[in-house]
């Protein structure tokens, strides 16, 4: 098979397929991908909204009294509100890729995806909580 | 369940026009009738011209792959009485370049599969007399999920990524070096990985998961490619912490 035979690339007769610059929008579950894709951008927000928490914090009470109040005003709030479900949504959705890339063996044995799948939201579950401890027990 | 059903047809005849049209034909609609079975009518009842693959009609040979009410199918495992009361619309399999009607080229697949090197690789073949290479049953079970894999190319045009970029060397071909990579008898991983760890190789897919959906064999193809980006990954990063080989 090599180029200059009838299967090369290119042949005049032949009726070339045309992807449109809106496929995403054809199914859903290619609508959920590229939402998953722009989840990124969110999860990128927060990692960002968190280093300027940790600055203000070190820059003594003034400057964390402002943070609070930037942090109060409806634009940041409406930001975050809609990082929140994106920020969820990554994790689901990366929670349900997880196994399929994911092969573990355990005795010899390999560990059925369910497991998996429950192993990660275990975690998530054990880190939150570690998380609102900090936040009210501590 | 209505006795007969429509089938939408895509056309292709690039002697004749230079756009896919669509001719519409009635076809009997009992119940163990399936797609492939209704295209069949209208090629021996109805128009002979009619053009399109298919061999086994047992979903082994993967030949009749076409786009039926636009999702990849293979035509001779798809019931017409799903679809009642129809229309049933046909089309080629997406992202190939079309011949005619339902034929498309799939010559760049057949390239691209020969690249992965799907069989064994063998170092140096041991002699007849030492016998078979043998294998466990949970040595086979490693790869067997990937070997059900019948070339049928459903996965490339479910692939939106195949799509866009015709260079990425798509899910089958993965797949299948998966099902050499995981088995014990083979020693061409390293040879593979020169092909699959290339951008349009692995690094191609961003896991959209939709050849895996549309696989009639449970292959996994989305899943042999993210097992085997982190297979990549950690070759990559032994290859820098140990130069010389550990």
């Amino acid at each position: 098979m090599g180029d200059g035979h009838v299967d090369a690339a290119y042949h005049p007769r032949w009726l070339r397929p045309h992807v449109s610059t809106y496929w995403w929008l054809q199914k859903p579950s290619y609508l959920v991908f590229i939402l998953r894709e722009a989840s990124c951008m969110f999860v990128a927000w927060f990692v960002l909204y968190l280093l300027w928490l940790i600055r203000a914090v070190a820059g003594g009470a003034p400057a964390y009294r402002q943070f609070l109040d930037w942090s109060a005003t409806p634009w940041v709030l409406l930001l975050n509100a809609v990082t929140v479900v994106f920020v969820a949504f990554h994790a689901v959705t990366f929670f349900q890729a997880a196994p399929q890339a994911m092969v573990l063996h355990v005795g010899g044995r390999r560990v059925p995806t369910h497991l998996v799948l429950a192993g990660h939201y275990a975690a998530w579950v054990a880190a939150s909580a570690v998380v609102c401890w900090l936040l009210t027990g501590a | 369940m209505p006795d007969r059903i429509r089938l939408q047809v895509a056309r292709y005849r690039p002697e004749l026009e230079s756009e896919v049209t669509f001719d519409e034909y009635e076809v009997p609609c009992p119940k163990d009738w399936v797609v492939l079975d209704g295209l069949n009518h209208v090629k021996d009842r109805i128009d002979g011209t009619l053009a399109y693959r298919w061999s086994c009609r047992m979903g082994i040979c993967g030949s009749c792959g076409m786009t039926v009410n636009g999702e990849p199918k293979l035509t001779c495992a798809t019931f017409l009485a799903d679809y009642a009361p129809g229309p049933v619309r046909v089309e080629p399999l997406r992202n190939f370049p079309v011949i005619r009607d339902l034929v498309v080229d799939i010559g760049d697949f057949m390239r691209k599969l020969v690249k992965v090197k799907p069989w064994i690789v063998r170092q140096a073949e041991k002699p007849l007399s030492e016998g078979e290479y043998l294998q466990t049953p949970e040595q086979m079970e490693e790869y067997q999920q990937f070997s059900m894999c019948i070339n049928c190319m459903l996965c490339y045009a479910a692939c939106p990524i195949y799509g866009l970029d015709p260079k990425f060397i798509g899910p089958a071909a993965i797949a299948l070096a998966q099902r050499y990579n995981l088995d014990n008898r083979d020693e061409g991983a390293a040879e593979r990985m020169e092909v699959l760890s290339e951008h349009e190789g692995i690094w191609g897919c961003t896991f959209v998961g939709e050849c895996t959906k549309a696989c009639p064999k449970n292959v996994d193809p989305a899943g042999a490619i993210q097992r085997y980006k982190l297979t990549a990954a950690v070759e990559s990063m032994k290859s820098f912490f140990l130069p010389r080989g550990a």
